[in-house]
């Protein structure tokens, strides 16, 4: 997949400064591997951007969910995509379980996200009815998470 | 010599490695979690290898699935990159107990480093200033080392990175809730409690010296300032080191050399110091056995490609550079955009890049592995790219980077790219030399 070379930080600083020493505007350029568009800024700021596109660059379907959720009033849900987690720490009590009941600012459970732990709040009073999500289970961002009567 | 390189990393770092493996002529493969297999730089790679699911514990962590890996694609050498397994020890030895060349030092030096009491000791045998403080193993000898150091403190982690398990303590009375929450944070991210006390400098610059050893001799590159950080990470990089009096920067950059001979390094390293603000005294932090994420500014300043010569260094050759051949030219400067939110405690944000256009032009360089399109899976850290700015002087290096921050239009998630735009505008950032607490004191 090397047969073109690619080209280097240096080659696109001496392609952008041919530009900018030129009337033109921007180039584009196409070739089976990728697309490279070189132009002035948005907005009149002086100098150029470079913006990439790369064949066959498409996202794993798996971890590329998209949030799709009617808004239950009644569901957590996850603030951020990442990982569930309904205990603190492996082998710990979960945060809470079916029947607890809980306040807006209590924590039902953590999502971690790039290797930063989120606390999940409940954001309203409430009885825990339902875990809806097992857990260490990678979750979207808004999906619902456990449902309060 | 190389001829079949393992890249054990993902994202920016792997992209940097094989853009100067191939320009030596080194086949890549490139090893990739379930959640890479699309990213760029498996898509540059000459092969890549599917190592596991997404969570790195099961790809990217997983010594036995990554040895298995380059074993099984008859790699003759691993570079690991930074972060994930690149000081680990255990992991230098499965790579030589296979037969295999570990891009880095030896597995003496890890273990010595990764101990970061153990690192402390060695320094202050090369004659090298440290910080009042040490080993502390018991709650009375924590508070006897306090009693030593006096107040502020901090307590650090000893297997200790990243800031994990480190806490300021201003007041006696504190140190004992402190004490705990450090110990419960370093056994969860290290596996191990221990911590040590260090005093705690108030106006503190962050410093470090890039070193290349090949066993035998050692020389420095120059120094960095990484005195910008959040949460104890850093966001903004320059080298050299702005606003300090050349026999300071030459006295660091010395201990620096005088460490890596002491110990007989082999490969890049970053010898990290502390520097107080205002009188220029530094104290040894800690030894990076790896390459830096802001190792471009070094590059930029040097002309020198760090990878290349570690590639070299670890096939044995010995060094051709020697300290007169390196003349250091100008300004760098690093920022890191990174996919969080600023103005909510720096959250991460991960999710589909809708649009990235980044700046363009002479004297400037942006490392990333992002494109419009591209997914920032929630697995990793939340770097998306390196913007590196390169003038004649700092002044002009500074003007270069408000202009092409002006020019980053990054979409879909939030970025960094705002408020450095903020702090490159800060006339204290401007005049440089700012200390570690400039981000908490900078106006939203």
């Amino acid at each position: 997949m090397n047969e073109d070379l690619p080209l280097t930080a240096e080659d696109v600083a001496e392609i952008a400064a041919i530009i900018e020493a030129s009337p033109y505007r921007e180039l584009d350029l196409s070739t089976r591997r990728f697309r490279l568009r070189l132009a002035r800024a948005d907005g009149g700021e002086a100098g150029l951007t470079q913006e990439w596109q790369w064949a066959g660059a498409a996202p794993d379907a798996a971890v590329s969910a998209e949030a799709e959720h009617s808004a239950d009033p009644d569901a957590v849900a996850a603030p951020l995509p990442g990982t569930f987690y309904h205990a603190p720490q492996p082998g710990a009590l979960p945060f809470v379980t079916v029947g607890d009941d809980v306040g807006p600012e209590t924590v039902v459970g953590i999502v971690e996200t790039m290797k930063l732990m989120n606390p999940v709040h409940a954001g309203r009073a409430g009885t825990v009815a339902e875990v809806l999500v097992p857990n260490a289970t990678m979750v979207a961002k808004g999906q619902p998470l456990i449902r309060l009567a | 010599m190389i001829r079949r390189l393992f890249i054990a990393n993902r994202g920016e770092i792997a992209l940097r490695v094989i853009r100067t493996a191939r320009a030596m002529g080194i086949t890549t493969v490139l090893g990739v979690s379930s959640a890479d297999a699309a990213s760029l730089p498996a898509l540059m790679a000459d092969e890549t290898v599917l190592l596991g699911p997404g969570p790195s514990s099961q790809s990217y962590l997983a010594i036995p699935a990554v040895v298995a890996a380059m074993v099984a694609a008859k790699c003759d050498a691993v570079h690991p990159g930074y972060g994930f397994l690149s000081e680990n020890a255990a992991f230098a030895k499965a790579v030589s107990d296979a037969g295999i060349r570990f891009v880095g030092p030896d597995i003496t030096t890890l273990e010595g480093m990764g101990d970061k009491l153990a690192a402390r000791a060695l320094a202050l045998e090369a004659g090298l200033p440290v910080l009042p403080g040490g080993a502390a193993a018991t709650r009375e000898a924590v508070h006897a080392r306090a009693a030593e150091t006096g107040y502020p403190l901090l307590l650090k982690a000893v297997a200790g990175g990243g800031g994990k398990g480190m806490r300021r303590v201003d007041r006696a009375e504190d140190l004992d809730t402190a004490l705990d929450m450090a110990q419960a944070e370093a056994q969860a991210a290290f596996g191990n409690s221990a911590v040590y006390v260090e005093r705690f400098v108030a106006k503190g610059r962050h410093v470090e010296v890039q070193l290349l050893g090949d066993g035998t001799h050692s020389i420095h590159l120059g120094t960095r300032d990484c005195s910008i950080q959040r949460r104890f990470q850093k966001l903004v990089e320059e080298a050299p080191a702005p606003a300090m009096p050349e026999e300071a920067r030459a006295g660091i950059e010395n201990a620096a050399v005088r460490l890596a001979q002491h110990i007989g390094y082999r490969g890049a390293g970053t010898a990290e110091f502390l520097v107080d603000a205002t009188d220029f005294s530094f104290y040894f932090l800690e030894l990076n056995a790896r390459i830096q994420v802001e190792h471009p500014v070094t590059e930029a300043i040097t002309g020198v490609d760090l990878v290349e010569q570690q590639l070299l260094i670890a096939a044995g050759k010995p060094l051709a550079l020697t300290q007169t051949m390196v003349r250091p030219v100008g300004h760098a400067i690093e920022v890191r955009i990174n996919a969080e939110d600023p103005d909510a405690d720096f959250r991460p944000a991960p999710g589909r890049i809708a649009r990235a256009a980044w700046p363009a032009g002479p004297g400037i360089r942006v490392d990333t592995h992002i494109a419009a399109g591209g997914e920032v899976p929630p697995f990793y850290d939340s770097l998306l790219g390196k913007l590196i700015v390169h003038g004649a002087s700092r002044e002009e290096a500074v003007i270069r980077l408000q202009a092409a921050l002006a020019r980053i239009r990054i979409e879909g998630v939030p970025t960094t790219a705002g408020l450095h735009a903020r702090i490159a505008s800060d006339p204290r950032f401007a005049a440089g030399g700012v200390d570690t607490g400039f981000l908490t004191g900078l106006a939203s």
